[in-house]
C-alpha cells in the first residue's frame, strides 16, 4: 500500500490552503503555555512583570482580539509571539513550532509565516510603496522578477495599485497602513499580528482598514491577532476576544458571550465604554432618592442578548396594565446579539412591582430613583 | 599678481583638494563601517558586543581629542611606516586619514542613531539577518544625514589640511603661511582665503543639494 492509498483511505484528510496537511488537534494556531515575561531592571528602575502565567490559545483561521488597558501586557504578548522577545518563562508555539525556543535562521525561517503590522505603520521613507512592500521579499530572497510580480499583487489585495511609486511621505494615513498590510503579506504569512493598526486613524478610516483585514481573514484564511485598547474594534472585527489586565488574562471567549455577559470589571469598564452611560445627564440631575406625588420610578433595564430590545418596553407595559415611558436608550449590536440599557419610567407606587415582573422574565433591572 | 604666483595658487589648490578627497574617501572606508559598528554594538543592539563599543569609543574619543597639530607629529614613525616617507601630501594624507576616521565614526554614529528603532524592530520581525537591517534599512533611511555628516568632515579636512604643512605636505594652508605670513605678501594670504573659502563654499553647497535631493522624498511625515 503506497502512501496516496493510506490517505486516501483512512479518514478524510484535512488540507489548509497551503497544502499541508492539516494534523488532528491543530485547530489552534497560537499556544501560549504558562508564559511569563518579565523585563529586568534597568538603571534603578525595578523589573517588571509584563505578562504572568498565561494559558492561551488562538484559535487557527479565526480574528481574536486582545484587549487590555495600556500597560496590560498587550504588546509583549504579540512580540513573543513573533519571536521578537523570549518568554522568561513558559513556551510559545506557533503553528506547531516553539517559537519561544528558535533560535538564529531557525527562528529567521520561522518568522517570515509570521506577519504584523504596526500603529505608526513603519514604512521605510527612502523607498515607495512598491518598494516597501518589496521589503520581506528581499529580505527572505526573492528573485526579481517574482517579488515585481508578487508586489503587484499585494498592491491590487490592498487597493492601492495607483500609489505604487509614491513615497510614505506622499499617502495618508490610510494608505499607508494598506502598505503596511501589503508588506505584512508578502511572504504568504498564515498569521497576521495586528499592534493597534487604526489607533493612529480616524473612524472612517479604521473602518476601510478593518474591513480589509476582514476579507484578508476571509479569502485568505489568514489567522489574525488583533492587539487594540479600542472595544469598538474587537466588536466589529474578532471572534473571539481576550481580555487582558496587569499582565494576566482575566476573561476570554467569544465576543458574543463575553460582552454580553462580561464578568471581570476590567470587560465592564471597556464595554461601558461603548455603550456609554446611557442615563443622559439631564435626567440623572433631575433624579430624587424619594417618590415625587403623581412623578415615575426610573429603572435601567439591561439587555443582554436574549433580550429583544424591542418587546421589553411593551411587555412590561401590558404586565403592569400602566403606561411605561421610554426616557433613554442605548443598544448595540454585538456578534450579532444586542446589549446595552433601556432607561424607562413607570408610575412611581409601580416600580417594585416592575423590578419583580422584570426579575421573572430573567431581565436584569435597577431602580434608579425618582423623577416628578 | 605674477603668473609665478597664480601658478603657486593652482598647484597648492592641487595638493589641497588631492589631500583631502583621499583623506575623506580613506576615512570614510574605515570611519563608517566604524560609526556604523558603534550604533550598533551597544546592549541589547543588533550586533551587541558592549565592551567592543566600550574599547572603541574609548579610542576615537581619545583620538578625537588629540589637537590635530599634536597627532601629525606624534604619529610620524606611523606615517613613515605606512607611507614610506614622513614627508609631502602623500606622507600628509595619513594623519588627516586618522583625524578623519574617528571623527566621520562619531558623524555617522549620530546618524544612524536618528533612525527610529521601530524601523529595526520591523525589520527584524520579517527575519531580517541584522547585516540586512544594515544594508537595507539603516543606511538608505539614513542616506540624507550621511551625506551631511561626509560633508562637515571634508569641510574640516580643508581647515586640517591647513596644518599639514609643518610635515611639509604642501597645500594652500601651507602657502598661506610661508608666503602670506612669513614672506609677508598680504596678496598671497588673501588669495589662499579666497580659495578655501570658495571651495568650503562649494562643498557645502554640493552636499546640502544632495543631501536635500535625497531628502525630498523622504521624511517630512
Ligand atoms: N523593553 C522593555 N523593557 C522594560 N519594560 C518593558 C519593556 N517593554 C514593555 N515593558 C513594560 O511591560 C509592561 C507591559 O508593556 P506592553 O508594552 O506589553 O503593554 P501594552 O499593553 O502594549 O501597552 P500600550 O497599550 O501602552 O501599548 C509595561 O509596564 C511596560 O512598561
Ligand atoms: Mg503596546
Amino acid at each position: 500500500m503506497n502512501a496516496h492509498q493510506a490517505v486516501t483511505q483512512g479518514e478524510p484528510v484535512v488540507v489548509d490552503r497551503a497544502g499541508k496537511p492539516k494534523l488532528p488537534g491543530t485547530d489552534v494556531m497560537v499556544r501560549f503555555a504558562g508564559v511569563t515575561k518579565t523585563y529586568p531592571h534597568r538603571r534603578g528602575k525595578p523589573g517588571v512583570e509584563a505578562l504572568c502565567d498565561v494559558d492561551l490559545e488562538i484559535g487557527r483561521g479565526a480574528i481574536t482580539g486582545i484587549i487590555g488597558r495600556s500597560g496590560a501586557g498587550k504588546s509583549s504578548l504579540v512580540r513573543l509571539i513573533n519571536g521578537l522577545e523570549k518568554p522568561s518563562g513558559g513556551r510559545v508555539v506557533v503553528d506547531g513550532r516553539e517559537i519561544s525556543r528558535l533560535t538564529g535562521a531557525d527562528l529567521r525561517l520561522a518568522q517570515r509565516s509570521i506577519g504584523m503590522i504596526f500603529q505608526h505603520f513603519n514604512l521605510l521613507s527612502s523607498r515607495t510603496a512598491a518598494q516597501n512592500i518589496a521589503l520581506p521579499l528581499e529580505i527572505a530572497g526573492w528573485s526579481r522578477t517574482d517579488i515585481a510580480r508578487r508586489v503587484g499583487q499585494l498592491l491590487a489585495l490592498v487597493d492601492i495599485a495607483d500609489k505604487r511609486d509614491r513615497y510614505p511621505s506622499e499617502l495618508s494615513g490610510g494608505q499607508k497602513q494598506r502598505v503596511g498590510i501589503a508588506r505584512a503579506l508578502a511572504t504568504r504569512p498564515d498569521v497576521l499580528l495586528s499592534d493597534e493598526a487604526t489607533s493612529a486613524l480616524d473612524p472612517q478610516t479604521t473602518r476601510s482598514i478593518l474591513d480589509l483585514l476582514s476579507t484578508i481573514n476571509r479569502e485568505l484564511g489568514v489567522t489574525i491577532v488583533l492587539i487594540t485598547h479600542e472595544m469598538s474594534v474587537v466588536r466589529q472585527l474578532a471572534r473571539d476576544v481576550v481580555v487582558i489586565d496587569a499582565g494576566r488574562i482575566v476573561e476570554r471567549g467569544e465576543v458574543a458571550d463575553i460582552f454580553t455577559a462580561p464578568k471581570h470589571p476590567t470587560t465592564q469598564a471597556f464595554l461601558g465604554e461603548v455603550l456609554g452611560e446611557a442615563v443622559p445627564l439631564s435626567l440623572a440631575n433631575r433624579l430624587q432618592p424619594a417618590p415625587v406625588a403623581g412623578g415615575q420610578a426610573v429603572l435601567r433595564v439591561a439587555v443582554r442578548g436574549a433580550v429583544a430590545a424591542d418587546t421589553v418596553v411593551a411587555r412590561l407595559s401590558r404586565a403592569l396594565d400602566a403606561d411605561v415611558a421610554l426616557l433613554a436608550a442605548r443598544i448595540d449590536e454585538i456578534g450579532g446579539r444586542h446589549v446595552g440599557s433601556l432607561i424607562v419610567g413607570v408610575p412611581a407606587a409601580r416600580a417594585e412591582q416592575a423590578l419583580a415582573q422584570l426579575a421573572q422574565s430573567r431581565i436584569e433591572g435597577e431602580h434608579l430613583g425618582y423623577v416628578a | 599678481m605674477s603668473r609665478d604666483l597664480i601658478n603657486l595658487i593652482v598647484e597648492a589648490t592641487w595638493q589641497s583638494l588631492y589631500m583631502v578627497s583621499l583623506s575623506a574617501l580613506l576615512g570614510t572606508f574605515l570611519g563608517a563601517p566604524l560609526g556604523i559598528f558603534l550604533a550598533t554594538s551597544r546592549k541589547g543592539e543588533l550586533f551587541a558586543a558592549p565592551f567592543a563599543n566600550l574599547i572603541l569609543g574609548t579610542i576615537v574619543n581619545a583620538t578625537r581629542s588629540t589637537p590635530f597639530i599634536i597627532l601629525v607629529v606624534a604619529i610620524i614613525p606611523f606615517t613613515r611606516l605606512v607611507a614610506g616617507t614622513s614627508i609631502g601630501s602623500s606622507a600628509a594624507i595619513v594623519p588627516l586619514t586618522v583625524a578623519a576616521t574617528p571623527f566621520i565614526a562619531r558623524l555617522v554614529e549620530a546618524a544612524i542613531r536618528e533612525i527610529d528603532g521601530g524601523l529595526v524592530e520591523t525589520a527584524a520581525s520579517f527575519g531580517a539577518t541584522p547585516l540586512q537591517i544594515v544594508i537595507k534599512v539603516l543606511i538608505p533611511e539614513a542616506l540624507p544625514g550621511l551625506v551631511l555628516a561626509l560633508t562637515l568632515a571634508v569641510v574640516s579636512l580643508l581647515g586640517y589640511s591647513a596644518m599639514v604643512g609643518a610635515v611639509g605636505g604642501g597645500g594652500l594652508g601651507d602657502l598661506g603661511i610661508r608666503y602670506g605670513y612669513q614672506r609677508f605678501m598680504p596678496e598671497m594670504m588673501l588669495a589662499v582665503v579666497v580659495v578655501l573659502i570658495a571651495l568650503v563654499q562649494a562643498v557645502q553647497t554640493l552636499g546640502d543639494h544632495l543631501a536635500r535631493r535625497l531628502n525630498r522624498r523622504l521624511r517630512h511625515r
